[in-house]
């Protein structure tokens, strides 16, 4: 299994759109997750700024990889792509 | 609603109002109804509600929302008192308006058999409807409408769960039967029942039922450089992101002149009532409640007059909390922000200025761009007392009185009882107090179950 880090953006307009919701992430991983996924929650990334990147609320995943409309279940299967990824 | 005031703030809501509903629905796009056009129009009732203007105060379909949008802003530039207390119980004062293009105008409550009926042949479904209104027709049950009750005896009595019920959300979450669909099927609601408890709102699940808002009012206002204090209410805390002291810094950025606690308030309510409690109890009264909850006391005033005299009279939180900004900010204006649709009628006929919800304020926010986690911690000249603070979680009121009222006459207790959450039997409840049949001496009314934490306009639920 691989590290992974979600940063959830916690500026107040994705906290309205639901990343509220999201803050109880670690509580919904499998317990053979936990030990690779980092949580942070963060103030506004500016990500809403920019129409291109889609709506909030955002997620960022390995400090690259942005979710727009991120959800519970989106979140999740994006996690378990990227726990079991076999690159490098 | 973030959009719309995003571009108040680029001064472009004028030219772009009218676009918003595509923007927001456009030609590829995915549609939340039937098609992205249906959506579009539902969305111009919702930008109409944001602009100040009901789904009553409609006259002209064709009226663009750019029209709108200058109609108020030539009023607010010639300083032009909004309709005063006069015009109660006109429709178009109300804050809740049904929105018909968005109603899917459920069809009226019924008893049905579904496909889950066996045609199991004892029966229990037949022996239990006291109307016989249930026969057997090709190996299935079936209910004759005519005589039907809707009691709901078949519906337990089915060991297949085959039999249910249907519902319309907003005729069952209206406590006072208020709403109700008229002639052509078409739903209203009927203003003289009406308590703006805001039921409907939330549990419409098509969003048919709107509210009008304040937001253009208040945003117009502030840009004016009109003196506003905002005063919070205490059911802020953990609505929006960050600590309550951030959130007050971060309604000071949107502009206000000062941000207050309506803890502050809530404890002048206690020390009143507690106060007045104790009198009427000396004079031999034998029941007082509480009047903090708007849309009681509405309904009080609304469908049971001859009961006032038991109600507190006591002001709100948010009146005494408004008369304090007054004091300290002679030439002020007041804006309420709390989950209540009630306070914005309470508002209007006591003369509080502007009434705000969380989303608004939340959208506000947003739109600015102010993040409320970075910001620092508001500096309170004095924290309310946590009594006061927990006024909005039912039984708190009662316990803030009961800490206030101190020690009573001897042989004197405060017996208190507790509506937790208005329904459709408060009313008859309410009726047998007032007969004698007395539950305690103290009690306490939430129109919302659990307070005001769970108020109509709530972000958490």
């Amino acid at each position: 299994m691989k590290k992974v880090t979600v940063e959830i953006c916690c500026g107040t307009a994705c906290y309205l759109l639901g990343s509220a919701k999201l803050l109880t992430l670690e509580e919904q991983l499998p317990e053979e997750w936990k030990e690779f996924v980092q949580i942070k929650a963060l103030p506004c990334l500016n990500l809403c700024e920019s129409a291109k990147l889609g709506a909030a609320p955002f997620v960022r995943l390995n400090q690259t990889e942005i979710m727009p409309e991120a959800t519970m279940e989106k979140v999740l299967a994006r996690i378990g792509k990227l726990v079991n990824r076999d690159d490098d | 609603m973030i959009r719309f005031i995003r571009a108040f703030h680029n001064g472009v809501l004028e030219k772009e109002l009218d676009q918003i509903p595509i923007k927001m629905r456009p030609k590829d796009g995915v549609s939340s109804r039937c098609c992205i056009y249906h959506d579009r129009a539902v969305i111009k009732y919702h930008l109409m509600n944001l602009l100040g203007v009901s789904c009553n105060e409609e006259t002209d379909e064709a009226k663009l929302l750019a029209e709108y949008y200058r109609e108020k802003a030539e009023r607010q530039s010639a300083s032009q008192a909004p309709a005063s207390s006069d015009s109660e119980g006109n429709p178009c004062q109300h804050p809740l308006s049904v929105c018909e293009a968005a109603c899917s105008e459920c069809p009226g409550s019924r008893v049905v058999v579904t496909g889950n009926c066996r045609g199991c042949f004892s029966r229990p479904c037949m022996y239990a409807c006291p109307q016989k209104a249930i026969s057997v027709v090709d190996q299935k049950s079936t209910i004759d409408e005519d005589l039907c009750i809707k009691c709901g005896k078949c519906i337990s009595a089915c060991p297949f769960h085959a039999i249910v019920k249907t519902t319309v959300p907003c005729e069952e979450a209206c406590p006072t039967s208020a709403i109700h669909k008229d002639d052509q099927g078409h739903t209203t609601i009927d203003y003289s029942k009406c308590i703006a408890c805001g039921n409907c709102l939330a549990k419409c699940p098509f969003s048919a039922i709107m509210e009008k808002s304040q937001v253009l009012d208040v945003l117009l206002a502030l840009k004016a450089g009109e003196k506003l204090v905002a005063v919070i209410a205490p059911s802020a805390a953990a609505q929006l992101p960050g600590t309550i002291e951030q959130l007050f810094t971060a309604v000071s950025r949107l502009g206000f002149y000062d941000v207050m606690e309506v803890a502050l308030g809530a404890e002048e309510t206690s020390r009143h009532e507690a106060a007045e409690f104790k009198e009427r109890m000396a004079k031999g009264e034998k029941l007082m409640t509480t009047s903090c909850c708007s849309a009681y006391v509405e309904m009080v005033r609304k469908l049971l007059p001859s009961f006032l005299p038991h109600v507190s009279s006591t002001p709100s939180p948010m009146m005494f909390t408004a008369e304090i900004a007054r004091r300290e900010i002679p030439d002020c204006k007041v804006v309420f922000i709390g989950p209540c649709v009630a306070k914005r009628i309470e508002a209007q006929r006591k003369g509080v200025d502007f009434v705000l919800n969380f989303e608004e304020l939340g959208a506000m926010l947003a739109g600015q761009g102010i993040d409320v986690i970075s910001c620092e911690p508001w500096k309170l000249t004095r924290p309310a007392i946590p009594s006061a603070r927990n006024y909005c979680r039912s039984c708190g009121v009662t316990k803030a009185v009961l800490e206030e009222a101190g020690d009573l006459p001897e042989g004197f207790q405060l017996d208190a009882k507790f509506i937790d959450g208005i329904d459709h039997k408060t009313l008859a409840m309410l009726k047998l107090y007032e007969a004698g049949k007395l539950p305690a001496n103290f009690l306490e009314v939430m129109s919302c179950p659990g307070g005001c934490v769970n108020g109509p306009c709530s972000l958490r639920k």
